[in-house]
């Protein structure tokens, strides 16, 4: 048993299993209705409390209006997967195709791909997203595109390396004497080869992608209101730290323990792709 | 060796000017510009100052002209002024630098003499309790979200323990003050340092060199710190500028925290007010600061390593 945990990665992986249920099943598992104030019961400690409101009903508390803690988070779970999948999503997707096209064609491409990518890296990222946030307004729309926006650059460069290097191979060539076409070069016989490290870097981006989504809505530029978001609790509530901590302290661990099964599947799937990148 | 920074140099320049064209564009995506640079006041927009603008901004223009002329102003010191406040941008941020960077410079000492010793000391005592106690801390610290380790510290150490204050610089520089920012920006780092450290070191004692000296006798100490280490300290001096830069958007966060009065709770100051001029200033002086950052970099590799290629 305790050789299983050694070896597979099984709480983490329990851990995002129970997260994405948790999004999917959102209206069947929800205790109370995560937007409905309440002020009879506000600020009820979490159930193990010794204090004389604390209920099994409430499980993790209620925060200043009321609202029940563990259905503000479940509801967030929603936002929280649908933003980081969409934004990782997309930020692959672009950030593989480019690699690929600019490590396959080499030359001008590659020198104009590889600049943007520079430039795209010397920008401070939280910085440039404040800008975009301020030119286009806060939005779940502008929050994946964002996400998104910095999330590229990184693929980019693996693809590019692992593109350059799989393309002098002898199966590529003979591809080519047996006359086949650039796309599908690219798409049958590279791609193939780039596909381990893609998911090895959207897998340990995960967890930067989601710090950085809860940094936005805790600083406001995040997840509009009513939608519900970790980060937005966590500053909504940080004035009643000392009367109340249940309510920000649940979010945010949260939080790191989603991160944390990110980072540690991550490492995992990193270590059985390529055992030479090992870090830990 | 000169052709190679040459080269670094020049790269960097695109770098820089392809960044400015981003933040440049950034102002036209939703047409007329004028809207972020003109306050509006209960009366709407007058037409003489809304005019003037256009000349300013040299609206008159084809566009590449335009982003010409806006970056020779910026390459002269010129940033523009600031729309709440009517300053210059330029002198705002000087005058809201020194906070920021000396909360900076306190984090990235704090992360580097606490994340590298211990990714040695990981890694000369592998499999140990305290090598397992120390990685769990750096799997913390890359785990948290550091707004929300702020307020755990000011809950712990501010409010129940009283021992330190909750936020703000005050006058001066007093090191009560800089204890629960500098702490939780350096967690981070320091758990990156500590990994980065640990693996590099690891690497290097497993190598035939290392066996050599242990044979010859040579002790315990010597060979960590004179041998491993010396060889293992690439890698956590490349992380070290991006740990800089990474500071740099720790303090966006906590700055607004600790209502520290620097660079940072500026940046989300200009966001709220929709200061334009001010938060794209900002970002083009980091973005200036990682460009000289990186080449330095550059050239302390090729003077630290001798067999790092110029070509």
């Amino acid at each position: 048993m305790i050789e299983v945990l050694r070896r597979y990665p099984v709480i983490p992986a329990l851990i995002i299993a129970l997260l994405l249920f948790t999004a999917v099943a959102e209206q069947w598992i929800l205790p109370h209705n995560p937007e409905r104030a309440d002020l009879r019961v506000r600020h009820t400690p979490p159930f193990w409390m010794d204090h004389e409101d604390a209920s099994i009903s409430y499980f993790l508390g209620t925060d200043a209006l009321g609202r029940d803690i563990l259905s503000k988070i479940i509801a967030g779970a929603r936002v929280t997967v649908l933003v980081v999948v969409a934004a990782v999503g997309t930020g692959i997707i672009v950030g593989t195709t480019v690699g690929l096209v600019s490590g396959f064609f080499g030359g001008i491409v590659d020198d104009v791909v590889m600049r943007i990518v520079d430039a795209w890296n010397i920008l401070p990222g939280l910085l440039i997203i404040l800008v975009v946030v301020l030119v286009l307004g806060q939005g779940l729309w502008t929050l994946i595109g964002v996400l998104a926006m910095i999330s590229w650059p990184g693929a980019v460069r693996l693809v590019r390396a692992e593109t350059l290097s799989l393309k002098s191979r002898e199966y590529v060539s003979l591809a080519r004497v047996a006359g086949a076409s650039n796309t599908r070069i690219m798409i049958r016989h590279i791609l193939p080869g780039v596909v381990n490290i893609v998911i090895v870097t959207a897998t340990l981006g995960t967890g930067n992608i989601i710090l950085t989504e809860a940094a936005l809505s805790f600083l406001g530029a995040g997840i509009p209101p009513p939608e519900p978001s970790w980060g937005r609790m966590i500053s909504e509530e940080r004035q009643y730290i000392d009367a109340a901590w249940w309510t920000s302290l649940f979010p945010g661990l949260v939080i790191a323990m989603v991160v944390m099964s990110g980072n540690f599947l991550g490492d995992w799937f990193r270590d059985r792709v390529d055992p030479t990148l090992r870090q830990l | 060796m000169g052709q190679f920074i040459a080269r670094r140099v020049l790269l960097g320049i695109i770098a820089l000017m392809l960044a400015m064209l981003i933040v440049f564009s950034l102002s036209r995506v939703k047409g007329d510009p004028r809207y972020f640079f003109i306050g509006e006041d209960s009366l709407g927009i007058d037409p003489a100052v809304w005019e003037e603008w256009g000349r300013r901004l040299n609206l008159d223009k084809p566009v590449p002209i335009q982003f010409a002329l806006w970056m020779r102003d910026i390459l002269t010191g010129d940033f523009g002024d600031s729309v709440t406040t009517q300053r210059r941008v330029l002198d705002i941020i000087r005058e809201k630098a020194p906070n920021t960077i000396q909360l900076g410079v306190v984090a990235w000492l704090l992360g580097t003499f606490v994340g590298v010793p211990l990714g040695v000391f990981s890694a000369t005592n592998r499999g140990n309790t305290l090598d397992y106690i120390f990685r769990g801390f750096a799997l913390f610290g890359q785990s948290v979200p550091i707004f929300w380790l702020a307020l755990v510290l000011i809950f712990v150490f501010a409010v129940n323990l009283g021992w330190l204050p909750s936020g703000t610089k005050g006058e001066g520089v007093a090191i009560r003050n800089f204890v629960l920012p500098a702490v939780t920006l350096a967690w981070f780092p320091a758990a990156s340092y500590l990994r980065i450290t640990r693996t590099a070191m690891l690497e290097i004692l497993d190598s035939e060199f290392i066996k050599f000296a242990r044979a010859k006798g040579v002790a315990q100490a010597p060979v960590r710190w004179k041998h491993a280490f010396r060889n293992a300290i690439i890698p956590p001096l490349t992380l070290s500028v991006f740990v800089l830069f990474g500071l740099l958007n720790g303090t966006i966060i906590i700055e607004s925290v600790f209502a520290w009065p620097g660079l940072g709770r500026l940046a989300i100051d200009a966001l709220w007010a929709t200061d334009y001029p001010l938060l794209a200033g900002l970002t083009i002086i980091y973005g200036m600061a990682f460009v000289v950052m990186i080449l330095s970099l550059d050239i302390i590799y090729a003077v630290l390593d001798p067999r790092i290629k110029y070509n």
